[in-house]
This record gives structure tokens, sequence and C-alpha cells, in this order.
């Protein structure tokens, strides 16, 4: 229960996080991208803040045995730089860069179109939400079958 | 074409620095949120309860926000429906692949010196700056 309510607590904080840094709107999102436009630094602004507070949580950890509400700490298994990587991540940055939406900011969004259903903004969202969940059920699903 | 808002920046990224501790203090788990919605399709049953938590405190931040009558900075989508679809595809595999997003490997794995996750976000980011150039300045979308 506690971890439960740690998780929530997080995913508002960082709900809010989105929010405040209007990183919710793809505009501005885009407009960070936009190098040759007006070039809108915010992203990096974010991006400079979260990083340090991250690392300050991360470092935390290390004088730890075990987190606070689970058996442990469980960093990402994989750690080479492949193909695959390189892969993902340009496929990744294509779809960011052609709408402004990457996965957080789209959930956020996500939470505002479906408590505003008739609001005109973010009509986007739940679309792309929905296209979204496909790409990596195929994913999974050409995984599950290449590891048989 | 937004205006430069520096003080706004800053406190929200230091909110999703805070969530990504809390969640790694807490939980021992990174803040990726493309890796929680990922494992929803792949993790075991008892793994999944702690991601719909965490991602329905996303999906409420900004709902809350709104009523307590904050402005909540949202904007039209600039990109037709087959558009959206296209980069959500793309999103949805990218990340599956590339294992992450702006929050696990930009913020989290950044925050860890990972070598893996500098790799990923600099290619992410130069793709994306690159597709914004080409779809703007060259084909003039």
């Amino acid at each position: 229960m506690r971890g439960l309510i740690l998780a929530l607590a997080a995913g508002l904080m960082f709900g809010f996080g989105l929010t405040v840094s209007s990183m919710i709107n793809p505009a501005k999102v885009l407009a960070f991208l936009d190098v040759a436009g007006g070039w809108d630094p915010n992203l990096a602004l974010v991006m400079a803040a979260a990083v340090p507070v991250a690392a300050a949580g991360f470092a935390l950890g290390r004088r730890r045995q075990a987190p606070l509400a689970a058996p442990a700490f469980q960093p990402p298994a994989a750690r080479a730089i492949d193909g695959r990587l390189v892969a993902g991540a340009a496929l990744f940055g294509i779809g960011w860069g052609l709408v402004g939406y990457c996965p957080g900011p789209a959930l956020a969004a996500l939470g505002v179109a479906m408590a505003d259903p008739k609001g005109a903004d973010l009509v986007g969202a739940p679309l792309f939400i929905l296209a979204m969940l496909i790409g990596m059920a195929t994913v999974a699903i050409i995984d599950r079958r290449v590891r048989k | 074409m937004n205006g430069f808002t520096p003080a706004d920046a800053l406190m929200g990224g230091a909110l999703i620095g805070a969530a990504a501790a809390v969640l790694w203090l807490g939980l021992g788990r990174i803040a990726g949120i493309s890796g929680i919605v990922g494992g929803l399709m792949t993790a075991a049953r008892g793994d999944r309860v702690w991601r719909l938590a965490f991602l329905a405190g996303v999906m409420a931040a900004p709902v809350m926000y709104r009523l307590a009558g904050g402005p909540v900075p949202t904007g039209a989508l600039g990109a037709s429906p087959t558009l959206v679809i296209v980069g959500g595809l793309l999103v949805g595999v990218g990340t599956r692949l590339g294992g992450g997003c702006t929050s696990g490997h930009g913020v989290c794995g950044l925050a860890r010196l990972s070598p893996r996750s500098a790799t990923a976000t600099g290619v992410f980011m130069a793709v994306a700056a690159l597709t914004v150039f080409l779809h703007r300045h060259v084909l003039g979308g």
C-alpha cells in the first residue's frame, strides 16, 4: 500500500512538472526542437533542473540497501550500446519531431482530454496514445516470438 | 512564438527530477514513462499495479492543476491525424526498441551517468531536431 501511494505521488509530481513547465504543450516542445526557427530553450532548462535533482535521489539511494517500499533497487539490466538502441532512439526521434509528443506529455495531455472531452485542445492525444500502444505491443509481440 | 519562461521551466524540471527520486527511493524503479507503460504489456501481474498508480498520477495532475485554477498550457496539435498516427507508432516502436524515452534515458539515465542513455538521448534529440528542420523548413510542412 505504501508503495502504491509513493508511486501515485511520484506520478502526480511528474505530471505537475510537465504542466508547470509547459512540456504538455506539443508546440512548446517543437519550438525547442526547431533549432533553425525561433529556438525556444525551455526544454533544455527543464532537463537542466530535472537531471541534478534526480541525480541527488540516485546518490541517496546508493547509501541504502533497499528502497522504502520494495525489496530491492531495480536498475535497468540493459547496458549495451548497440544497433537496436540507436535504431530505436532514431525512430523515437522521428515520431517525436513529427508531432511534438513524447510518452509523458502525451499521457498528461490524454488526462486533460479525458476530463474535458469537448475541449478543443489536445484532441490528438488519444489518437497518439492509441498508436503508441499499438507500436509498443508490436515490439513486445515480436520480442516474445524471437525469444522462443 | 511561445515565449521564454525560465522560472517555470526550472520549477517544472525540478518537480520531474523529484518525481524520479521518489520513485527510485520509494520503489527502486526508474521513472521512464515508456518503460512503465510498456511493462503493463510484458511484466508479471503483481508488477502492474504500481505502474497504473504512477500513470494515473501523471494523467490526473494537469486536471487537478486546472481545477485549482492554474493555467494548463495546452495547445492545438499542429499535426494532421495521419501524422499523429504515424508519429505515435514510431514513438511506440522506437521507445521499446531503444528501451526508453525522454524521461527514462533523458532524465534518469543522464542522472545515473549511463553511457547507454547518453547515447540514446543524443540520438533522439538530434534526430528529432533534424525531423523538425526537414518538416518545417525543407518540406514546408
